[in-house]
């Protein structure tokens, strides 16, 4: 097993309609274990890099490694199901679907990966307590809102219940998309606190995108998606 | 597994829509309903129809159509062209292989119901239904020329009980100026409801007949002759012509034999008819009003349908978050195929289901109503096989009709990935 989590080499994409690569990234590596901030403004081929590393798009050349498996290799539907194992994504807002509570929006990715019940179980622990145990370390109170929709809860608290759902069944990788840019300054410290201290315990990689310099500092390393990816403006 | 994972969305996302899930769920409810009620009644009607008369061979009558014939001598409706002579009924009757016959006398009618003369034959032999006879609620048959025996919507209607006067005119009106006011009858016995047209139907003997036509010719009365109850009672009457009459045979075998030879009658023209096959012919007349009904209540259902699909179409657009949602914890486009087709198909079987419940609710409330405005009887049991074939073919439409936006969800599921840009 080698000590990366996330490889690219030489990865072009391009969108079907358009002549110009949005991708063109020769190399980046993210360690097993690191924290890693990347810098960019919208427009920057970011969310492609989030569908290129999720195996949600295949790159056109070149290869998209991830915990040591070649993303392109697989099928589309080895591609979700290695996503569903592996990966715990956290948007920029409107991560929760609204008909689900609290606890099953929390649940809701071990109903694709048989990989993430399994490690619960050998850890003895059943999913909903899981749940709330997450949820309580995100410092949410998850009977309090027992029959209310998850709509109801301000975006700071959506914002943690997305990291909680992210890390149920501990997966191997965090990938964070603007997760606070809806946050106003005092939610915004608590987010990050907790995101911190959570994919510290589950002893996770997180890649943190954002266009926000500011929260760079926190992280073990920082770059700008300017400067690896080679067509982004 | 492929489906799997989202099976336990489908029931949560439809309750977060709850209105227009349940009117959808209504609509496709009330359509279904329609078509097995529909479906209901065209069987039961046609086995009520069929069910008019049994267990009689031939019905035989002037030479005249066969379905004419059926009509007025079993549904009282329309005339008689021509009557047959007592003789030749006689004769007929007389021949060997023949175990009983009913003479039929139309023409008069009590306040709009039809008079039928016959005699106690009627009651002995005549079958309807699964070879069932006429039973009486009240009374007996009657003896006396001037005892009438009541069906039971006739005495329903009129509010009629044993032993009451009532006036028999002559010719159809209803309120025929030429009442036999000075000859009234006395009601001797009132039948059990049958659900065909005995139910509606007056009937005396021959001789009763006869006696209100004392003094009559040509329609008209013959002025100054009025003859008193008791000479009437006095003379022998003997009717001279039937309108038609019933023949049961001793074997069902003779039935062809007989019939050649009554419409080979030298004396009189005379058609012969088996009633099986003239109530067949009928029905089929009207088997293009039937279809008709069959066809629009299918229409109705696919109206149903479609709203359904509007309601999922419709959402598509405000579900895409929720599906990059999906996609980002590992659902798969086909998990999001399946997930609209389980909405689909969890809207039709609701709706199905509730279709039947409502029928069944509709008949418990309606069924007396119906069976005595229209002597449809409509049986109320579990649903017959061809109700439960139209509620899964409607199943089956439904879940296929759920393919369209769920073919489209998946496309765009393809398409926006993990991220709706907006």
């Amino acid at each position: 097993m080698e000590d990366t989590a996330i490889r690219l080499s030489n990865v072009r994409y391009r969108w079907p309609s358009s002549p110009h690569p949005v991708i063109d990234i020769p190399s980046f590596e993210v360690a097993r274990g690191e924290r890693v901030f990347v810098r960019g403004p919208s427009g920057s081929g970011k969310t492609t890099l989030l569908n290129l590393l999720g195996g949600v798009a295949v790159p056109e050349a070149g290869t998209v490694t991830v915990l040591d498996t070649d993303i392109a290799s697989l099928g589309g539907a080895r591609r979700d199901a290695f996503r569903a194992d592996h990966i715990g994504f956290i948007f920029q807002m409107f991560n929760l679907v609204p008909y689900l509570s609290l606890i099953e929006n929390v649940v809701l990715p071990c109903r694709f990966s048989p990989l993430r019940q399994q490690r619960l179980a050998e850890r003895g622990a059943s999913l909903e307590d899981e749940a709330r145990r997450l949820l309580e370390h995100m410092e949410l109170a998850p009977d309090a809102h027992d029959g209310r929709s998850v709509a109801e809860l301000s975006v700071g608290q959506q914002q943690r219940v997305a990291v909680a759902r992210s890390l149920i069944g501990a997966p191997d990788i965090v990938i964070a998309d603007e997760p606070t840019s809806a946050l106003d300054a005092d939610a915004r410290r608590l987010f990050l606190d907790l995101l911190f201290r959570e994919v510290e315990d589950a002893r996770a990689t997180l890649l943190f995108v954002s266009h926000d310099a500011r929260l760079a500092q926190a992280f073990d390393r920082s770059l700008a998606l300017a400067d690896i990816n080679r067509v982004a403006t | 597994m492929t489906v799997l994972p989202v099976i336990g969305l489908t029931v949560k996302s439809l309750k977060n829509r709850l209105l227009t899930a349940s009117l959808t769920v209504f609509s496709i409810a009330v359509s279904v309903m329609l078509l097995i009620g529909v479906e209901k009644t065209r069987t039961e009607a046609r086995a009520s129809f069929a069910n008019t008369i049994s267990g009689t061979d031939l019905i035989v009558g002037a030479r005249s159509g066969s379905t004419q014939l059926l009509l007025y001598s079993v549904f009282r409706i329309g005339n008689a062209t021509n009557n047959i002579s007592w003789k030749t009924y006689k004769a007929l009757a007389g021949r060997p292989g023949v175990a009983w016959t009913i003479p039929l006398s139309l023409g008069d009618s009590h306040r709009g119901f039809r008079v039928l003369g016959t005699n106690a034959d009627y009651f002995r032999h005549y079958r309807y239904g699964r070879k069932q006879p006429l039973a009486f609620r009240e009374g007996a048959p009657f003896e006396d020329v001037f005892e009438a025996v009541l069906g039971a919507d006739v005495a329903q209607t009129l509010g009629y009980r044993l032993g009451d006067p009532i006036v028999i005119a002559h010719g159809l009106g209803r309120e025929s100026i030429s009442d036999h006011k000075d000859r009234p009858f006395r009601v001797a016995g009132i039948l059990e409801k049958t659900g065909t047209p005995v139910d509606r139907t007056v009937h005396i003997g021959l001789a009763g007949i006869e006696a209100i036509h004392i003094d009559w010719k040509g329609g008209a009365r013959v002025p100054g002759m009025g003859k008193s109850v008791d000479e009437i009672r006095a003379r022998e009457l003997r009717p001279r012509s039937i309108t038609a009459f019933l023949v049961g045979l001793e074997s069902r075998l003779g039935v062809f034999a007989f019939q050649r030879s009554a419409n080979e009658y030298r004396r009189e023209p005379l058609l012969a008819i088996l009633p099986g096959v003239a109530l067949q012919e009928l029905w089929d007349l009207m088997g293009t009003a039937e279809a008709a009904l069959s066809v629009v209540s299918v229409f109705v259902v696919a109206a149903g349908l479609l709203g359904m699909l509007t309601m999922l179409l419709s959402s598509l657009n405000e579900r895409r978050r929720e599906m990059a949602i999906l996609r980002s914890v590992g659902c798969r486009p086909v998990h999001v195929f399946g997930l609209f087709v389980a909405e689909a198909a969890t809207l039709t079987s609701a709706g199905a289901v509730t279709g039947l419940a409502l029928l069944y609710g509709v008949l418990l409330a309606a069924q007396p109503l119906i069976d005595a405005h229209f002597g449809l009887f409509l049986e109320i049991g579990a649903p017959a096989a061809r109700e439960i074939a139209i509620v899964a073919l409607v199943f089956a439409a439904g879940t296929l009709a759920g393919t369209l936006p769920a073919y489209l969800a998946y496309h765009r599921s393809l398409a926006d990935g993990m991220i709706v840009r907006t």
